[in-house]
């Protein structure tokens, strides 16, 4: 075991969605509004905060516009930006900073307002391929991938050749997830029903072979995270949330350098990770994957050990991912039908919590197997940014 | 559906402008690694492998095969406007190297991983031309 496991817990969340998919707000405004609430959460005021990270800001350095936003001077910033991965990477860089006393209590936040923005016209998603500089300009560009589901859709290309995954077995992750949509009054798609393997298939093709129920929705959306010691947060409002074990990976920037098209920095972070907290994949009750697309929850349970590789067709199949399966997964409805501003990290960690706390209301899931009644023990919080570019992977426990 | 436009020039940097001056001559060179004795993609003044900055440029065979295919059924953006569905790939060099590229020709929704391929060449305005492949 190392100084890190159970050091440090989160021991405030909060998240901001709505049923139309936009929020009212300035991004700065929303960012305050969600510190505040985890702070609450906590039992904390904005006074105890020591620490800041952000991996968003409108000019060159994120944190530091947040601390200045909110009015605090840390002595812990952390402006790592990673992609969608950036918030677990800011959990795992806050705890190592909190075992070693670098800091007190830490606050991680993101919101942002691509569907609102983009209805008014104020902005919106920017075109990442039209702004994109460097190799990308260069080398990838000209050929007109579509950005991001293109280079995902590759990816799936090559699983697909070297393992003979199928576009159905993909859709039943999208089903899945649905459900748990279902059971979730704040998910965006909890009023739309079920979807079928067959509804999945027949969506618009986005880039071959990815669907548009293959990708994820594109909403406002704004969360924030509160850490501190395990043994300050054994004083406050709610249960910790200890942070037993994290890691943090990438192998490429754009997709044509990816190493291997099947396999992600998850096969790097999800181990590391898992070593650190002295926990394997059986040990999961559940698990918050990204999915920004169908293949991203595929990949990340192969490259984390949950089946193995190339086998993560078959593992999903019949329904182990939705409530009542034995592995449940993203418990919101993940970025697929609650939520996806864009970098959506913040809410696996957010619902992550809330599962380890037991507030998750219709949707709480037990322990796993045959391991006994009541709450989970063990969750997984596992960031994809990029373009299957970086990974990062939280594993998170009561501590019981 | 309208014709296609203009393919987007790509930008040209100092490390790049042997490849594209080779291009006016559709010739394709990639940065080979005096070091580690290979190319790699995409170039850079160093090698990827070993930092070694004894770098030149050789021509590649243009032979390769589809490591992995995606059709787009919308284009990204103007320069490929007309030219819907079209297939974007990671393109596996037989010297060994990947590559994103368009396999042009022929039915889009048809082409597949390990799919044999030859150089293409697509004209851009200034007189450079955009490598591209087609099927054998």
């Amino acid at each position: 075991m190392t100084a890190l496991r159970g050091a440090a817990a989160i021991v405030g969340v909060a998240d901001a969605v709505s049923p139309t998919g936009e929020l009212e707000g300035s991004v700065a405004g929303l960012e305050a509004a969600m510190v505040a609430e985890a702070l609450a959460d906590a039992g904390l005021s904005i006074r105890d905060v020591d620490g800041v990270a952000s991996a968003v800001g409108s000019g060159f350095a994120p944190s530091i516009e947040l601390a200045e936003s909110l009015g605090i001077t840390p002595r812990w910033t952390d402006s790592t930006s990673i992609g969608g991965s950036s918030f677990e990477s800011h959990v795992e860089h806050a705890a190592a900073a909190i075992a070693l006393g670098m800091c007190d209590v830490a606050v991680t936040v993101y919101a942002a307002t691509p569907r609102s923005s983009r209805r008014r016209g104020t902005g919106g998603f920017r075109s990442r391929a039209g702004n994109a500089g460097g190799p990308m300009a260069e080398w990838e560009l000209p050929f007109g991938m579509r950005m991001p589901m293109g280079a995902y859709a590759l990816a799936v290309s090559r699983h697909m050749a070297d393992f003979g995954t199928t576009s159905e077995q993909l859709a039943q992750i999208a089903v899945s997830t649905r459900e748990w949509a279902l059971a979730n009054p704040r998910a965006y798609h909890h009023g739309s029903g079920p979807i079928s393997v067959a509804d999945v298939l027949g969506s618009d093709v986005q880039a071959s072979p990815l669907r548009k129920l293959d990708c994820c929705l594109v909403t406002d959306g704004a969360g924030a995270v509160v850490l501190t010691s395990a043994e300050r947060a054994r004083d406050l409002r709610k249960p910790p949330v200890l942070v037993l074990g994290a890691a943090t990976s990438h192998d490429h920037s754009i997709i044509s350098q990816m190493p291997d098209l099947t396999r992600t920095a998850g096969a790097v972070s999800g181990p590391a990770a898992f070593d650190l907290a002295g926990v394997g994949p059986d040990d999961v009750d559940v698990l918050e994957l990204y999915d920004s697309f169908t293949i991203t929850v595929l990949l990340a349970l192969e490259d984390l050990g949950f089946c193995a590789k190339g086998e993560g067709g078959a593992f999903v199949v019949d329904g182990r991912l939705g409530p009542g399966g034995e592995l449940p997964a993203n418990t919101n409805g993940g970025g697929l039908s609650y939520t996806h501003p864009g970098m959506y990290g913040m809410f696996l960690l957010v619902e992550a919590a809330r599962q380890l706390r037991g507030e998750g209301g219709d949707r709480q899931v037990g322990r796993r197997g045959g391991r006994g009644s009541g709450p989970p023990e063990v969750a997984v919080a596992h960031g994809v940014g990029g373009v299957l570019s970086s990974t990062s992977t939280v594993v998170l426990g009561t501590g019981s | 559906m309208s014709e296609p436009g203009e393919r987007l020039a790509p930008p040209v940097t100092e490390v790049s402008q042997p490849f594209w001056d080779a291009t006016e001559e559709q010739r394709f060179l990639f940065p080979w690694c005096g070091s580690c004795e290979q190319p790699f993609w995409h170039p850079r003044p160093f090698c990827p492998r070993d930092l070694s900055t004894d770098i030149e440029w050789r021509q590649a065979s243009g032979t390769g095969v589809v490591h992995a295919a995606s059709v787009m059924p919308k284009p990204a953006h103007p320069g490929m406007a007309g030219r819907e569905p079209y297939v974007v790939a990671i393109v596996e060099l037989d010297e060994g190297v990947r590559l994103m590229s368009n396999v042009v020709g022929g039915d889009p929704w048809s082409v597949a991983v390990g799919d044999r391929l030859h150089l293409a060449w697509e004209p851009l305005a200034d007189g450079r031309h955009l490598y591209v492949f087609e099927r054998d």
